[in-house]
């Protein structure tokens, strides 16, 4: 059994919410960097060049890259050999409130959904699974609400086919258009039960973002790009800079797929303690 | 590129503000002639003038904003569709609409020269604020004549 401290749970998670808020995925600059070269129309290409340096910008001054820091989302893979000495999500919810309060992120965040109210810094969602070993891997991912709202979940019959899935992402993609920040990364959820299947989809942004492993992945990639909303939705052939699809066993009786839309700026850090 | 005054409001200050018009109260600042900026930033990190901030979806406003329209607002910053009734007022009262690079709020906080509140404190980052800004990177979204840059409204 392996101990760890409630105070390096918050202080890494405190880290975190910092680096992913204000320096952009390697492999997602990596795609934006080579969509910017090869994008052909103008307007395109200047919105793609305006995502390069407001990531410059953030990351040397370190200033949020988007001012919508979003909804804290904190992913946890809790070795089972790990003990935590102290209260582990009242550590994390510390971690939150102290990395965005240094750093002055945005309060998005209101305590009471109809009610509405101040916004605050408390609220982050937490996801653990329990794996094997005695490490703690946390991943802080600030999720943006433009494109989160435009998240989609469809229970399929279980004889649809493949072709009637694809249609689906690429319409929730065509129904986004241009108001949730595109160039997009997708995340498809396929597969477990209604609540799974979007929890699928919203893992699956967290995955590399290089190379689509899936021929679903390139037929999708594709497709939405064919759709030529462009970045900033002014055309060009940018519209999605990968699609990432995450499946699990379903029930006999059914096919849910949730499909989760990030815009440009997906956000996420990671760190294994 | 556009140099001068905005005012930020977002969700929460314009459903007050329509509160206040509905209600003939007097409006925190005077909207005519006036360029309402749809953001709610980051706190102000030390030493800077504002944080991040980019434009959020316009789309949200659309239920407030041939009102203000019609009380004088002059134009508006956003990202993303507009309804077709915002796109019938904004030919109405001849006003526009532009588009700012969404989701490049580090960018455009550079651009930031002055930045103080006007109103409602107490909505956070929705309060509203006027900002003093410098060559802000805009493309005409909407014009005076309702022309559309997008091929279809919300």
């Amino acid at each position: 059994m392996r101990t760890i401290k409630a105070d390096n749970i918050t202080k890494a998670v405190a880290d975190l919410t910092l680096k992913a808020n204000c320096s952009l995925r390697s492999d997602l600059l990596g795609l934006i960097k080579s969509a910017y070269k090869k994008e052909t129309n103008k307007k395109a290409q200047a919105a793609l060049g305006a995502i390069i340096k407001n990531a410059r910008i953030a990351r040397q001054e370190k200033l949020a890259i988007c001012q919508d820091t979003g909804l804290p989302l904190v992913f946890v893979e809790a070795g089972q050999n790990v003990k935590v000495l102290g209260d582990f999500r009242k550590a994390v919810m510390k971690g939150i409130a102290l990395g965005y309060k240094a750093a002055n992120f945005r309060k998005s965040i209101v305590y009471d959904p109809i009610l509405r109210g101040k916004p605050v810094y408390e609220g982050a969602i937490i996801h653990t699974d329990i794996v094997k070993g005695e490490r703690l891997k946390i991943t802080v991912m600030p999720k943006g609400f433009g494109c989160e709202n435009k998240s989609q979940l469809k229970m399929f019959l279980p004889t649809a086919s493949i072709e009637e899935i694809k249609d689906f992402v690429i319409q929730a993609v065509k129904k986004a258009g241009p108001d949730a920040c595109p160039p997009y990364i997708v995340g498809v959820g396929i597969g477990g039960a209604a609540d799974y299947a979007s929890l699928l989809a919203k893992k699956a942004l967290l995955r590399s973002l290089y190379i689509p492993t899936l021929k679903l992945e390139k037929d999708l990639l594709k497709a939405i790009n064919a759709l030529s909303i462009g970045p900033m939705g002014l055309g060009g052939r940018t519209t999605c800079l990968a699609v990432n699809v995450e499946t699990y066993p379903t029930h006999i009786a059914g096919l849910p797929v949730a499909v989760n839309i990030s815009c440009h700026a997906l956000r996420s850090a990671s760190i294994t303690l | 590129m556009l140099s001068g005054i905005m005012y930020t409001a977002r969700d929460q200050a314009h459903k007050r503000l329509i509160e206040a018009v509905k209600k003939g109260k007097r409006l925190p600042f005077d909207l005519r002639g006036q360029v309402i900026y749809y953001c709610g930033p980051t706190g102000t990190p030390k030493g800077k003038v504002i944080g991040s901030c980019g434009p959020t979806t316009s789309s949200r406003m659309d239920a407030f904003t041939p009102i203000l329209l019609k009380k004088g607002l002059r134009g508006m910053i956003g990202k993303g569709r507009r309804s077709k009734e915002t796109i019938a007022a904004i030919k109405k009262y001849k006003s526009v609409y532009f588009l700012a690079p969404a989701g490049c709020g580090a960018l455009l906080a550079k651009l930031v020269k002055e930045s103080c509140l006007v109103a409602y404190r107490d909505l956070g980052p929705e309060q509203i604020l006027k900002l003093e800004v410098k060559d802000f990177p805009l493309v005409v979204g909407i014009d005076s004549r309702g022309n559309n840059i997008y091929k279809e409204e919300y």
